[in-house]
């Protein structure tokens, strides 16, 4: 267990040093969720009947999504990864007595930890000071709250399980690029990253909200605010630790097989 | 101690002429070549053993290092260290072994040096105490005083590989397997990194196995060369052995460089 905590521990200290690049990702995390907020103002005010959510409800998702943009982001995950398995830096981590599947999975919690601590916070701050329309509001009751961070840890296992596989995939291809852009592609849009699910027309929602992507950011977002709540919301969670548990088996399982058919070229 | 019998490494290699015609057509049709990398390579080696492992490039030096460290699984041969086949028990293996790619860096690239070596620390699982008589150790014998607090992105290629080297004994191994150790470093570095490896060995007996393409290292190190060149074993012996294999009589006074390059054409494997 320590071996996997000392990972974590290292990928949050390499993700403090640097500083300037949190201070400016904040600024167009702020910028966009400001910009997020007016458009779906405009649509909300063309029709209230047909918004599927309450407007409070979108707008705490959305400033939480900002907050914690760098803990579910699927788009530039860990690159040291993919720049292990193209160089060939890989040969060290296969030299150490560690599984190759938990060791990457520990450090790349710890990254996205290590920045979501940076990012957001000063994003939180913020957004529960802004004019009221646009205001992050606090969670509905202490127990959504429980939830919320319950949902949140499963979420980020999904999604850091998600990853693991486009990384376990890229064993199998000389560039990771082409794998990536269609995984991060469908993720932004299956998940709620562009636009939160409840917008998606019936029957696809339905369809969607089956798919591990609907157990990342999906769930805990929308608890925060109540917008997901009674049996809907406990049949949410339970999809999430099946997706979970699914995904890690699916992962480990290719990782052994592509341990044993890696070719480390060059040098 | 290592035996390694009989084996056989290819590899599949996507060839395609020049011109833009010939890549639409590679799109649908790839031809590949096989590529022997490797052919029955068979030798023993001893515990306490420093061996040196020299070819041309391409010879096969590289893959020969990953099978010994179970990173690569050869198509068929056996091979066995300590008693264990190295890809089969991977986790148990690399426990005992050490490994430096000289082209390569195991270190963090963005965080001081110290703090890589902790974190190898606890994936070996290191004792404390254990852990810092070595580090002690090392970093008196590599001269590590000044740098262990450096960003590994700030350092030189000398500084960085003695730190690699470092980085590769902190558990202890029996084996130390080092890949162009010595690659790109000035005349200083280079003395440090081999009277360090003579230590090693006389100290704690570790074997070592040296890939280099620098003669003087194999001449300050190896008591046992192994010569091998388009996959196979051409010469097992000592330096002297080398010498009589290169030149029949004449030349003697050839340098190591020169003796090298007339055996590598004498065998036709360049």
């Amino acid at each position: 267990m320590k071996k996997y905590y000392s990972f974590f521990r290292l990928r949050f200290q390499s993700g403090l040093q640097y500083r300037m690049a949190s201070l400016t990702a904040l600024t167009t995390q702020f910028m966009w969720g400001l910009m997020e907020c007016l458009a779906f103002k405009a649509l909300w005010e063309s029709d209230i009947t047909a918004f599927p959510m309450e407007y409070s409800a979108l707008v705490s998702y959305i400033w939480l999504r900002q907050a914690f943009f760098t803990l579910f982001n699927t788009l530039s995950t860990d690159n040291d990864i993919f720049n292990m398995i193209v160089d060939g830096g890989i040969s060290y981590e296969l030299c150490r007595p560690i599984s190759l599947y938990s060791m990457w999975f520990s450090r790349n919690i710890g990254g996205r930890l290590a920045q979501a601590t940076l990012r957001s916070i000063p994003v939180l701050c913020v957004s529960f000071l802004m004019p009221s329309p646009f205001q992050l509001r606090l969670p509905i009751n202490l127990n959504a709250f429980l939830l919320f961070i319950i949902t949140m840890v499963l979420g980020l296992g999904v999604t850091v399980a998600f990853c693991m596989l486009v990384y376990i995939l890229c064993f199998f291809t000389i560039s990771p690029q082409g794998l990536r852009m269609v995984m991060t592609g469908a993720v932004e849009l299956l998940s709620g990253d562009l636009i939160p699910l409840p917008f998606i027309p019936e029957p696809f929602r339905s369809v969607i909200e089956l798919l591990p992507f609907a157990s990342m950011i999906n769930v805990p977002f929308r608890i925060y605010s109540g917008d997901l709540a009674g049996s809907e919301m406990i049949h949410a969670i339970i999809l999430q630790a099946f997706w979970l548990v699914v995904l890690i088996l699916i992962g480990s399982l290719i990782c052994k097989n592509a341990e044993k058919k890696v070719v480390v070229q060059g040098g | 101690m290592i035996t390694m019998e009989n084996v056989c490494k290819s590899y599949k290699v996507a060839k395609r002429n020049a011109g833009l015609k010939e890549a639409c057509k590679s799109l649908f049709h790839r031809e590949t070549e096989k590529i022997q990398a490797l052919s029955n390579i068979s030798f023993t080696i001893q515990d306490g053993e420093m061996v040196g492992y020299i070819g041309p490039n391409g010879a096969g030096k590289s893959s020969t290092i990953k099978i010994l460290s179970g990173i690569l699984t050869p198509d068929s041969g056996t091979c066995m260290i300590n008693g264990r086949i190295p890809w089969k028990n991977r986790i148990q293996h690399v426990k005992e072994i050490g490994v430096v790619f000289g082209q390569r860096s195991q270190l963090w690239w963005d965080i001081p040096v110290i703090d890589s070596f902790e974190l190898l620390k606890d994936i070996y699982s290191i004792p404390t105490p254990n852990y810092n008589r070595k580090l002690e150790e090392l970093t008196e014998l590599l001269q590590l005083q000044e740098i262990l607090k450096t960003p590994t992105r700030q350092l030189s290629l000398g500084q960085r590989m003695r730190c690699e080297i470092a980085a590769s004994l902190l558990h202890e191994p029996k084996l130390l397997f080092l890949d162009e150790p010595t690659i790109g470093l000035d005349a200083v570095s280079k003395l440090a990194v081999r009277d360090f490896i003579k230590k090693m060995n006389a100290e704690h007996g570790t074997t070592v196995i040296l890939t280099t393409h620098d003669m003087q290292d194999i001449e300050a190190l190896a008591n046992r060369v192994i010569l091998i060149g388009r996959g196979k074993v051409l010469l097992d012996g000592t330096l002297d052995d080398m010498r009589r294999t290169a030149q029949s009589g004449e030349n003697t006074n050839a340098s190591l460089d020169q003796l090298v390059a007339d055996l590598y054409q004498n065998m036709n494997i360049l």
